[in-house]
């Protein structure tokens, strides 16, 4: 039996959180993530499959929604992300597969980003130094992607934050611009 | 540069690729009477008008989406923006 130790996407046995000024920037594990995305012809079927899974309809484009205990967001035409804790749903890709059947394409994204919680007053004077979206004009409910920092992440606006999921690969170098442009604009 | 994104309203170029003229759709059948030189003039000619260009940008930071759009090559103005699946559809493509 392997006796392997965790860690999280920036490298260490805990997860980073950083106060500065009044935001705080946490790097949240423990996600589990899988994109759906509906096969030709089957747009109607993948979009039912999923309003019986989520409890919500898919969400619209654009949009973030959250249902009683999966949450999801529109990344592409027929495409979403489905996001739930990891502890309760560690096979949330095969989940989707079993509901989806043959009407959707599903792939494991678990491993593949990083997402950071950013909370606090005045998140837009943070992230106008980041990326092209308005965060200001921008509201909750909504998810986009976009570049920040050369790396395409994407940015869920939510009620009491943002959300950024960055390539997990790139995370150190997404929280190095966090705290960079914080340090810069909060401070 | 800002690209008025069908679904997703004005985004920056820099979110695009640029994936060359809008053409490209116009895929020759390869298994047709004369496919060779159908698919020399589609893989080499190109026209380059000093004005309106249909072309192809590929939402490489954004949805992933191609669009064709419309752009005069002189003034850098788009007048149009369509997603090229739509296009395609529009042409009688099946996707």
């Amino acid at each position: 039996m392997h006796d392997l130790t965790p860690l999280t996407a920036l490298g260490a046995s805990k997860p980073r959180s950083d106060t500065i000024g009044p935001v705080t920037i946490s790097e949240a594990p423990d996600v589990a993530l899988a994109s759906v995305t509906a096969r030709l012809g089957q747009e109607a079927a993948c979009q039912d499959a999923l309003r019986a899974l989520l409890g919500i309809p898919a969400p619209d484009i654009a949009a973030y929604a959250s249902g009683p205990q999966l949450s999801a967001f529109w990344i592409g035409p027929d495409s979403w992300m489905i996001m739930a804790p990891y502890d309760t749903h560690p096979g949330l890709a095969n989940r989707l597969t079993s509901v989806c059947k043959d009407t959707a394409s599903v792939t494991d994204q678990t491993g593949a980003w990083a997402r950071f919680d950013l909370t606090g007053p005045d998140l837009p004077r943070l992230m106008e130094r980041l990326c092209n979206l308005d965060l200001a004009h921008m509201p909750p409910g909504r998810a986009r992607r976009s570049v920040i920092d050369h790396l395409g992440c994407y940015v869920i606006k939510h009620q009491d934050g943002i959300l950024l999921f960055a390539p997990r690969s790139a995370a150190q170098s997404l929280h190095h611009a966090l705290l960079t442009a914080a340090q810069a604009a909060l401070r | 540069m800002i690209i008025h994104h069908p679904l997703l309203g004005p985004c920056d170029a820099q979110e695009f690729t640029y994936m060359g003229d809008a053409r490209l759709i116009d895929r020759p059948d390869g298994m047709a009477e004369g496919s060779d030189a159908a698919f020399h003039d589609y893989a080499y000619l190109r026209e380059n008008p000093a004005g309106e260009h249909r072309e192809l940008w590929f939402h490489e930071q954004g949805d992933r989406s191609w669009l064709v759009v419309t752009r005069n090559t002189l003034t850098h103005e788009i007048t149009q923006v369509e997603l090229a699946r739509d296009v395609a559809r529009k042409q009688g493509r099946s996707r």
